[in-house]
């Protein structure tokens, strides 16, 4: 005996394909939404999380990456005397203006880096190398952004905050959540480039001794260091994610627009179901007629929205796939993992079957006596 | 005859209360036999329908007793009574209420599936059932692909295919030309007699009758009088 639920959905095609054109708008617009709000999120605070620090020092007060307010390199010394540190690097992010050819500006976001160091530094090199950044004015900047700003690769020369700079590496898939495209450069370059004074560093990259407690290491050099903070990498980045995402009110917008996605597709769900249960009202009734519970028809109805939510997040989260693919080449990246896909599948099949609630409603109130009236 | 499947007594039906109420039944009793095939007739509104739903557990009366294979129904919890009708009764309806979707065998496998019994067996419980009305021809047929005696036929063996012993059919031939009727009425007439089935039919069509062991009128809710198949009147309805 072939499924009912089944047999049902495939008997009427003009209602199955409306009803599966609402589930993958909804999980198109969905997963798309949430795919940006992971990308963005990513964008805000990829220089942290790929920096390779366990620690960083900053300022008292500073909320949020780029606000990083310049302190005496000298702390530099205190913080590296402190037992279980193993390493530490100056390290500036921090706005810049890049002047193009044509005389144009574009903000962007100078990352100094101590050079010969092992953290904070680019990655996804696809053009030069890191060693290049020992040449004079050399920089080093994401492919994403060359139309931006206005160059053509390797060997451009530019203006930086009015000094020389000249394009020696290119990255891949380095975005940035603000309009300032990324500009990696040795460290005494990029006090050049901004307004950082001579001796002075807006942070402090730490890398812990090999098994010593990150949070420990902190605490001792909250004690030694006066007047700076001290976060773990994970603190840190999850502070900046929040900021952006959360404190200016823009992950937000984007997550009202994947709920929006999701309440389409369960108020479509919900009338094609409900429309299609309906029609059948006589077969249930006639079910309920012959002896079927309303467990039997719950499964029935239950068994066409799990089909439904299958098929059309199938095909959905194929589009948002191919869209994510293709976003990949963009300044502006849609990253669909697994554990969002699959978060995302949960979502559909409870879209769905939540959709089925006013359907179920409708079969428990049939009088299977309906089938004795003509 | 063998022993009753269905004994009515004193049943009533009343829809509504007070001032508005309408007695659908008043004061009914019958009773039908394993093998039997009953035929109840009466004018529209007279209340035959009422009567078959309360006797099909579909319908529950306000007061009397109905028994069905022995066991009372009248007065049972509302979550008990699909069990009854999936146990003791088949259901042949005017419109046949084939499901589109489903190819013939498939709306006979249905009444095996509702009672949890698949594979195999069910399979073969099916064909046999369809083979029995002389469909197995038309098993992959759509209900869009048969005639309308088709239908009712296929309806027919899905009653059967769960081996009740009580088949329930209301105007099985409204919707029949002649022809079809007749060779409908002949089926449910072997079915009752070699199959040993209570069969209770409700019918306007009065071709129906030479089929029948027993015809009751009903008429205002009341059984207002009973013949054989000969029009001989046999006084009491039980």
């Amino acid at each position: 005996m072939p499924s009912l639920a089944r047999r049902n959905l495939l008997h009427d095609r003009v209602r199955l394909v409306v009803t599966l054109t609402g589930i993958v708008f909804a999980v198109v617009l969905s997963a798309i939404q949430l795919g940006l709000f992971v990308g963005f999120q990513r964008a805000t605070a990829d220089v942290i999380a790929h920096a390779g620090a366990d620690l960083w020092v900053k300022s008292t007060g500073v909320t949020h990456l780029e606000t990083g307010v310049p302190f005496s390199e000298r702390k530099r010394y205190d913080v590296l005397a402190t037992p279980g540190v193993a390493d530490v690097q100056k390290h500036i992010v921090r706005f810049g203006q890049w002047r193009k050819a044509d005389g144009g500006q574009e903000s962007v976001m100078v990352v100094g880096l101590e050079l010969g160091g092992s953290m904070g530094q680019p990655w996804n090199l696809v053009s030069g190398s890191l060693q290049a950044l020992d040449q004079p004015d050399a920089v080093i900047v994401d492919e994403l952004y060359l139309e931006k700003l206005g160059i053509r690769g390797v060997g451009d020369l530019v203006e930086i905050g009015g000094h020389r700079a000249q394009v020696v590496g290119l990255t891949r898939g380095i975005r940035t959540f603000t309009t300032a495209p990324p500009v990696f450069t040795a460290f005494k370059r990029a006090q050049d480039y901004t307004d950082v004074a001579e001796g002075e560093t807006p942070f402090l990259l730490v890398r812990t001794e090999p098994g010593a407690d990150a949070a420990e290491v902190a605490a001792r050099i909250r004690t030694r260091v006066s007047d700076v903070e001290v976060v773990t990498e994970r603190h840190w980045q999850t502070a900046q994610e929040r900021y952006w995402m959360f404190g200016t009110g823009a992950g937000i917008t984007v997550l009202i627009a994947a709920g929006l996605g999701l309440l389409v597709g369960v108020v479509v769900v919900a009338q094609t179901i409900y429309a299609a249960t309906v029609d059948h009202i006589r077969e249930y009734g006639t079910l309920k007629a012959m002896g079927a519970t309303n467990a039997y028809l719950y499964r029935v109805i239950l068994e066409q929205a799990a089909l439904s939510a299958v098929a059309g997040y199938s095909v959905g989260i194929a589009i948002a796939l191919v869209a994510s693919r293709g976003s990949q080449a963009g300044t502006t990246a849609i990253i669909l993992e697994w554990p969002l896909a699959i978060a995302l599948f949960a979502l559909t099949l409870v879209m769905c079957l939540g959709a089925s609630v006013v359907s179920i409603n409708k079969v428990t109130r049939i009088d299977p006596a309906m089938v004795f009236k003509g | 005859m063998s022993s009753a499947a269905i004994t009515v007594s004193g049943v009533s039906k009343v829809y509504g209360e007070g001032p508005t109420a309408v007695r659908a039944l008043e004061d009914v009793s019958l009773s039908v036999a394993r093998g039997e095939v009953l035929l109840m007739m009466g004018p529209s509104g007279s209340g035959k329908t009422t009567l078959l739903s309360i006797m099909g557990a579909i319908l529950g009366a306000s007061s009397g007793s109905v028994r069905i294979n022995g066991e009372e129904i009248v007065n049972r919890p509302q979550r008990d009574l699909p069990r009854i009708r999936l146990e003791h009764i088949g259901f042949v309806f005017q419109g046949f209420n084939l499901f589109p979707a489903l190819t013939a065998l498939e709306n006979v496998a249905l009444a095996l599936d509702i009672r949890g019994e698949r594979g195999s067996t069910a399979a073969r419980l099916a064909t046999d059932a369809l083979a029995s009305v002389g469909l197995a021809h038309k098993a992959g047929a759509y209900p869009s692909d048969l005639s309308g005696g088709q239908k009712q036929r296929v309806a027919i063996a899905r009653a059967l295919v769960g081996d009740p012993a009580i088949v329930l059919a209301d105007e099985p031939t409204a919707a029949l030309d002649s022809q079809s009727g007749r060779a409908v009425l002949e089926l449910v007439r072997q079915l009752a007699h070699q199959r040993k089935r209570a069969v209770v039919l409700v019918t306007h069509d009065h071709r129906a009758t030479e089929y029948a062991d027993r015809i009751v009128e009903i008429a205002d809710g009341r059984i207002t009088g009973a013949t054989d198949s000969t029009g001989v009147a046999i006084g009491s309805s039980l």
